[in-house]
């Protein structure tokens, strides 16, 4: 669901070419900061992973199948400003196989790799801050994060309809008919995302971005009566690398 | 992934791919600024990439065919004058809105357009080439150089993907309904995993043989000024098709700008 040429005005377009820039420039700058020169094979490996796996189609019932945007998932397990690259980078490959116009990558810069990863990473953080530290908490927020980012990204293109798309239609219909139905496969982007998390978490918990900040920060703890340092004030605590 | 390149030696395929993208993006803006009423301007930038087409020895099922990409927005643009808000007008017995039918006829024909512009730039030009043309064209390098990984190891995760399709089918597993998501997320799971841990090796291996932030260009011809001009062609005649479109339409009195042309009807 690439937005083609001519959906939206010029100046539609150009504006969303420059918010595009703008939002990639800086995300680039955040990038080089988290993964210095690890950042080009890294943030390519990842979105080819991403590339891939929109094309794993899951069966949502009655015949149909959905499949992954992905844009909440680059930002939880990569960093949002590498997750806004690597969607911005599968955006320019299937620009380069036709899939989408070329006047129009600002748009779908915008609503799918900004919008989307901002979104997502905005409730994530807002949703972990509430809930208890762990892993329940944090899957429980990929959910809500990825469930979220779909229909906002919906919303953001009925925002630029509005502006400069065509007069044909009711502003309001159309908002309400996207974001209906953005919303329910925005259920079905929620529940492989945080599945996906999930898996990631118990093999991996170090690659998963939104998962920092999130564990109990590892202790020593030595056996009573062996030699050692002496054991941290605090009784019980896990000496794992999750918490809870 | 799809292949979309269509190896040959024509004047099209010779000509350095940022003269192309640039071409392309030219002919893309000229199409999208021509006004919609002018429906014989639309025939010209059809007949336009036909050329260009002819030119590089394309034929036009293989542009056709793969025009499928735009079918979602086809099928929008096919609703609009259903759903569309009035006045009303009458077609072949049916009630049709005339903005939608306007907004529609203008989506279909410039989307179709667009599609078809990028189709011949990437059926005339490798992938890796694009790429080259965009860091020429001053796109952020890091931007370019991850686009460059993602293309390069498409296939390889892909391929990783598909493998474990195989896997999970050949022990008798089907995705049928959404109870079987969780496994379907344990694969992703793993391809992240396999691909993270790949980024790093292929990191590693860059680091042993001198990386240093900057992706060696084997092969990175600079454009001469003939190429240039020979690229300017198609925007050109483009941009000329669509000034005489505006001077036709707002000869005849109809005011306003782009798609909100016909706005008052």
């Amino acid at each position: 669901m690439h937005v083609p040429d001519g959906f939206f005005t010029t100046p539609v377009s150009i504006g969303a070419g420059v918010v595009a820039a703008a939002g990639v420039a800086v995300c680039l700058r955040g990038a080089r900061r988290e993964l210095d020169d690890r950042t080009a094979p890294l943030a390519g490996l990842v979105a080819a992973f991403i590339f891939a796996a929109q094309m794993l189609n899951f069966p949502v019932g009655a015949g149909t199948s959905g499949h992954l945007l992905g844009g909440a998932l680059a930002a939880i397990l990569a960093g949002p400003y590498t997750g806004v690259l690597c969607v911005t980078a599968v955006l320019l490959v299937q620009l380069l196989f036709a899939d989408g116009g070329l006047t129009a990558i600002g748009v779908n810069v915008t609503l799918m790799a900004l919008v989307t990863v901002v979104v997502a990473w905005g409730v994530l953080r807002g949703i972990t801050r509430v809930l208890p530290r762990g892993r329940a908490g944090l899957l429980a927020a990929s959910f809500a994060a990825a469930m979220i980012s779909v229909p906002a990204s919906a919303l953001a293109f009925v925002g630029l309809f509005a502006i400069g798309g065509t007069t044909a239609l009711d502003v309001g219909t159309v908002a309400l008919a996207m974001g209906g139905i953005h919303l329910l496969i925005g259920v079905g982007e929620g529940l492989i995302t945080a599945l996906t998390v999930g898996a990631v978490l118990a093999a991996r918990p170090d690659l998963v971005y939104g998962a920092r900040g999130l564990t109990a920060p590892l202790r020593l703890r030595a056996t009573p009566g062996a030699p050692g340092p002496t054991p941290s004030p605090a009784p019980g605590t896990a000496t794992s690398t999750e918490g809870a | 992934m799809r292949r979309l390149h269509r190896p040959g030696d024509t004047p099209v395929h010779r000509l350095p791919p940022q003269c192309k993208l640039l071409a392309v993006l030219g002919f893309a803006l000229a199409v999208v600024s021509t006004p919609r009423e002018a429906f014989w301007a639309f025939a010209g930038h059809a007949v336009l990439l036909g050329l260009v087409a002819a030119a590089a020895r394309v034929p036009p099922p293989f542009v056709v065919r793969r025009m499928a990409v735009e079918t979602p927005f086809v099928l929008f643009a096919v609703l609009l004058p259903v759903v569309g808000r009035g006045p009303y007008t009458e077609l072949w017995g049916v009630e049709l809105s005339v903005e939608g039918l306007w907004a529609g006829w203008n989506i279909l024909a410039k989307a179709s357009l667009g599609v078809a512009a990028s189709i011949l730039l990437a059926a005339t030009t490798e992938p890796r080439a694009l790429l080259l043309g965009a860091r020429r064209l001053r796109l952020p390098a890091l931007l370019v150089q991850i686009a460059t990984f993602m293309l390069r190891y498409a296939d390889v995760v892909l391929g990783e993907m598909r493998r474990m399709r195989i896997a999970r089918e050949s022990r008798g597993f089907a995705a049928r309904d959404v109870r079987h998501l969780p496994v379907v997320a344990k694969s992703a799971g793993a391809l992240f995993i396999r691909s993270y841990e790949r980024g790093e090796r292929v990191h590693l291996a860059m680091l042993s043989r001198g990386y240093d932030g900057v992706m060696p260009a084997l092969y990175d011809p600079p454009a001469s000024a003939r190429q240039w001009a020979v690229a300017a062609a198609l925007p050109g005649a483009a941009c000329a098709v669509a000034l005489a479109a505006w001077i036709e339409v707002s000869g005849i009195g109809v005011p306003g700008m782009g798609v909100s042309g016909m706005g008052a009807g």
